[in-house]
């Protein structure tokens, strides 16, 4: 029987007496694509913060591969094939898209701590980052100033960043954050073309496209997951119906 | 050592401690409000110091001469933060560099106006000579010190604690964002809690002028030491502040008086200690 | 890119090394002084204008460095190398541990920190008299002598101290322009993305700050050499707020930025005490007008460069 991609087991977080995730239990498995919505508040950053290691847990427990990772660092649990994006675009500014996309395809390697050769001698690396690029329709970017970018054009370069370094649970933050509706139409295109061996767990406010993206579907609310299964099935969850419409 | 040896250190260290916190409070409430580094606080400390020296020379008035520093370097502040660190809102490396600058140039000016010799702060008679107490022999200055430290220790936490002004200070110490966005004048509370830090460390300087003296890079020399205050007791807060400086002020003293050749190292290992137990200081948050 | 900045600086390498024999005493001394401190603004850029750590206790390294030199060529009559390994060792030991202290906090914090552990160092210098002779400081450091070469006269020690800030800025240079100088941006630029991505963030601060620690030691060796003559002045905060001005001033994240602004304050330096003991306020008034008119400093304002 394979390991759950991702699991977590009760995990709590609270910020003084406010339970922003309260006893969330869930398993994703290898290549599954699971959506997790849930109405503003409901906590759903705060539980990819939880599992991504930028934020400690109050209780519960967080595995990836069978592997216990719920104290370990982010960059433990990077190493182990997690990458995530973000809802408030972060990028690195001031860095050209290409070095953007340098700084995410050298972070598993050795080469990070290479200090006598200058970036542009290593052909492999610069190749990887050129090849992410591309697969997210920035190859033509590659010497732009990211703040110089569009907002869509950073959303892509988010998700590229994720991608380049090859990883195997892919936590994807709102990618269509602040998109108009065609871009978010181009964003959903890019995200269907994933490689299916990707585990993807991703939050979108978008319900269309969330149910689109995904055969299972997770719903947070108030911190707690009030219901998780078959998109259908979560559609049709009069529970499901009210908090959005009751909201 | 006898047991006067370390009752006597103790007091010593637990009066400069007293005269730290008057530094503290003002730096750490500073930090809190507007998360700035501000590198002329020693600066106010030294001008307090000359200010009041003047004063006391012409007026024979200790107190007219603490009133005056105050309200000078007070005022001082004031220009400072109104006309020069509000340009440069939010920059906090261009903020610090820039109260650089100022204590650049109120060294030199003081250098200028007063010269390069050391003076002592002429303080009145009644604190003059020593007490006993419980078979211990104490310099009345030292517990005039104590006392007003303690007495501008209660006035803040009650300012702090039970006024609204207070209510608004702490608000913008925990969220300034959030202070901003709930009605609190946010810049107006940065000035005045500025300007409130600077006159306090105008007074610790007259005061402190009393008996350290006021001489020449005693700017740089205090500034260290209020700095390692409120990175043990922790930014933004007042308790932090007392605890730091009775630290501080204990380890200082018993360290010059122990092992003088490594002093500035008796600050440095209780520094730390506490940060590699607490990064964020005893009473800090991140 | 760097082969147009390589050629650009072997050019002035050159122009000064032809230049040098020729010049009067005075400024070819200040010119040497220029580079040493080069040295040191150039170590300090690393951490400051590629990092993002502000650091204002840079002068103990530097320091640790020239008293090293200091004590070992006076009490043992050590020769070149042995003082240059062992300032430099002793400024990345320092650093070492210094940094272990310094990495854990941000902004703010570790700027204070750093002030802290600098006047350490200065405190050190000033009370330790049995090993650093305290105020009075250390004189009589000779002109070294590189086997049979010898290098006390001003020209010979001038194209010494040019070829080591030749060196010193190759070598940061290519640290820059490396892997993990793009992680040191990276770190400036965001440590919750560089976080993310997988790096152990720590570490690769940690490793900026020991790396700049050991440069600004180098600069402190060659300095002993330079002044004959070491004091607690040489760590003490005013240095390192001088080095700090040297990197906004000349623009930090661009390492020649930093070595210009280096040979600016030197020479300004120099030039003002001729005429007014003033030198603090008008290199405090320089700060002022720096920060409020030309944040990137004279480099990034060249290069149009809006940070």
């Amino acid at each position: 029987m394979t390991a759950p991609a991702l699991r977590l087991d009760g995990v709590c977080r609270a910020f003084g007496g406010l339970q922003a995730v309260d006893g969330v239990s869930l398993e994703v498995l290898p290549g599954e694509r699971r959506a997790l919505i849930g109405p503003n508040g409901a906590g759903k950053t705060t539980l990819f913060n939880l599992i991504a290691g930028a934020l400690p847990v109050s209780a519960g427990r967080i595995a990836l591969f069978g592997q216990d990772v719920t104290g370990a660092p982010s960059h433990r649990r990077a190493a182990l094939g997690l990458a995530r994006t973000f809802q408030i675009t972060n990028l690195f500014p001031d860095l050209t898209v290409l070095e953007n996309c340098l700084l995410a395809v050298q972070a598993h390697t050795p080469t990070r701590f290479a200090m006598l050769r200058p970036v542009r001698r290593y052909p492999a690396l610069l190749e990887r980052a050129r090849a992410a690029l591309t697969s997210l329709e920035l190859g033509a970017m590659g010497d732009a100033v990211v703040k110089n970018l569009s907002h869509g054009e950073q959303r892509q370069l988010e998700i590229a960043l994720a991608l380049a370094g090859r990883p195997k649970v892919l936590l994807l933050d709102e990618p269509t954050a602040g998109l108009s509706p065609a871009e978010s139409r181009l964003m959903a295109g890019l995200l269907r073309r994933l490689d299916p061996a990707i585990t993807v767990l991703i939050i979108e406010h978008d319900m269309d496209i969330a149910l689109e993206l995904s055969e299972r579907v997770a719903v947070l609310h108030y911190g707690r997951v009030i219901a998780d299964g078959p998109r259908e099935q979560v559609k049709a969850d009069p529970r499901v119906k009210e908090i959005y419409l009751g909201a | 050592m006898s047991p006067e040896f370390w009752i006597a250190q103790s007091f010593n260290g637990i009066s400069y401690g007293a005269l730290l916190f008057l530094l503290a409070s003002g730096l750490s409430l500073i930090f809190g409000v507007m998360r700035i580094v501000n590198l002329a606080h020693g600066s106010y400390f030294m001008l307090g110091g000359y200010v009041g020296l003047t004063v006391a020379l012409r007026t024979k008035s200790f107190t007219l001469a603490c009133l005056a520093a105050a309200v000078a370097i007070g005022l001082v502040g004031v220009g400072m933060e109104r006309f020069f660190l509000r340009r440069l809102r939010g920059e906090v490396l261009g903020q610090v560099l820039l109260t650089i600058g100022f204590a650049l140039i109120f060294q030199d000016l003081a250098l200028l106006i007063w010269g390069g010799d050391p003076y002592t702060v002429p303080i009145p008679a009644l604190l003059t000579g020593t007490t006993r107490l419980g078979g211990a022999v104490f310099p009345i200055y030292r517990i005039f010190i104590v006392g007003v430290a303690v007495v501008v220790g209660l006035a803040l936490w009650l300012v702090l604690d039970r006024t609204r002004v207070g209510a608004m200070i702490r608000a913008a110490v925990d969220d300034a964002e959030m202070a901003q966005g709930v009605g609190i004048n946010v810049p107006r509370v940065s000035l005045a809690v500025f300007a409130l830090g600077a006159a306090l460390a105008a007074l610790g300087g007259v005061i402190g002028g009393g008996f350290l003296g006021v001489y020449p890079g005693a700017d740089f020399e205090v500034l260290p030491y209020a700095f390692v205050v409120v990175i043990v007791g922790g930014l933004g807060s007042l308790p932090g502040a007392v605890a730091g400086s009775l630290l501080v002020g204990l380890l200082d003293n018993f360290g010059k008086a122990l092992f003088p050749e490594l002093s500035y190292f008796t600050l440095f290992a209780p520094m730390a200690l506490i940060l590699a137990i607490r990064p964020t200081g005893l009473f800090g948050r991140a | 890119m760097i082969g147009r900045r390589a050629l650009l600086a072997a050019a002035v390498v050159v122009v000064l090394a032809v230049v040098a024999p020729l010049l009067p005493a005075y400024p070819l001394t200040l010119l040497t002084q220029a580079l040493i401190v080069g040295i040191l603004a150039m170590s300090l850029d690393v951490l400051l204008g590629y990092t993002g750590l502000s650091s204002l206790g840079h002068a103990a390294y530097f320091g640790v460095g020239a008293y090293a030199v200091a004590i070992m060529a006076t009490e043992r009559q050590a020769g070149l190398v042995a003082c240059l390994v062992m300032g430099v060792v002793l400024a990345a030991l320092t650093a070492a541990v210094f940094g272990l202290l310094a990495i854990r906090a941000t902004g703010t914090y570790f700027l204070m920190i750093t002030l802290a552990l600098g006047m350490v160092i200065w405190g050190l210098a000033f009370r330790w008299v049995s090993l650093t002779k305290g105020d009075n400081g250390i004189a009589g450091v000779p002109r070294p002598s590189l086997g049979a070469l010898d290098l006390s006269g001003p020209v010979p020690f001038f194209y010494f101290c040019l070829v080591s800030a030749a060196v010193a800025w190759a070598l940061m240079g290519l640290l820059v322009v490396s892997p993990f100088g793009l992680g040191l941006k990276g770190i400036r630029g965001s440590e919750s993305r560089m976080q993310a991505l997988g790096y152990n963030v720590w570490l690769h601060k940690y490793a900026a700050f020991v790396i700049s620690g050991v440069f600004a030691g180098f600069g402190g060796t060659l300095w002993a050499y330079y002044n004959g003559f070491v004091s607690p002045n040489d760590v003490q905060l005013v240095t390192s707020v001088e080095t700090l001005l040297m990197v906004a001033l000349g623009g930090p994240g661009t390492l020649i930025g930093p070595a210009l602004g280096a040979g600016i304050i030197v020479f300004l330096k120099n030039f003002v005490s001729v005429y007014t003991k003033r030198w603090l306020l008008i290199l405090g008034g320089v700060y002022i007008g720096v920060i409020l008119f030309a944040p990137s400093g004279i480099v990034g304002a060249l290069r149009g460069r809006r940070r």
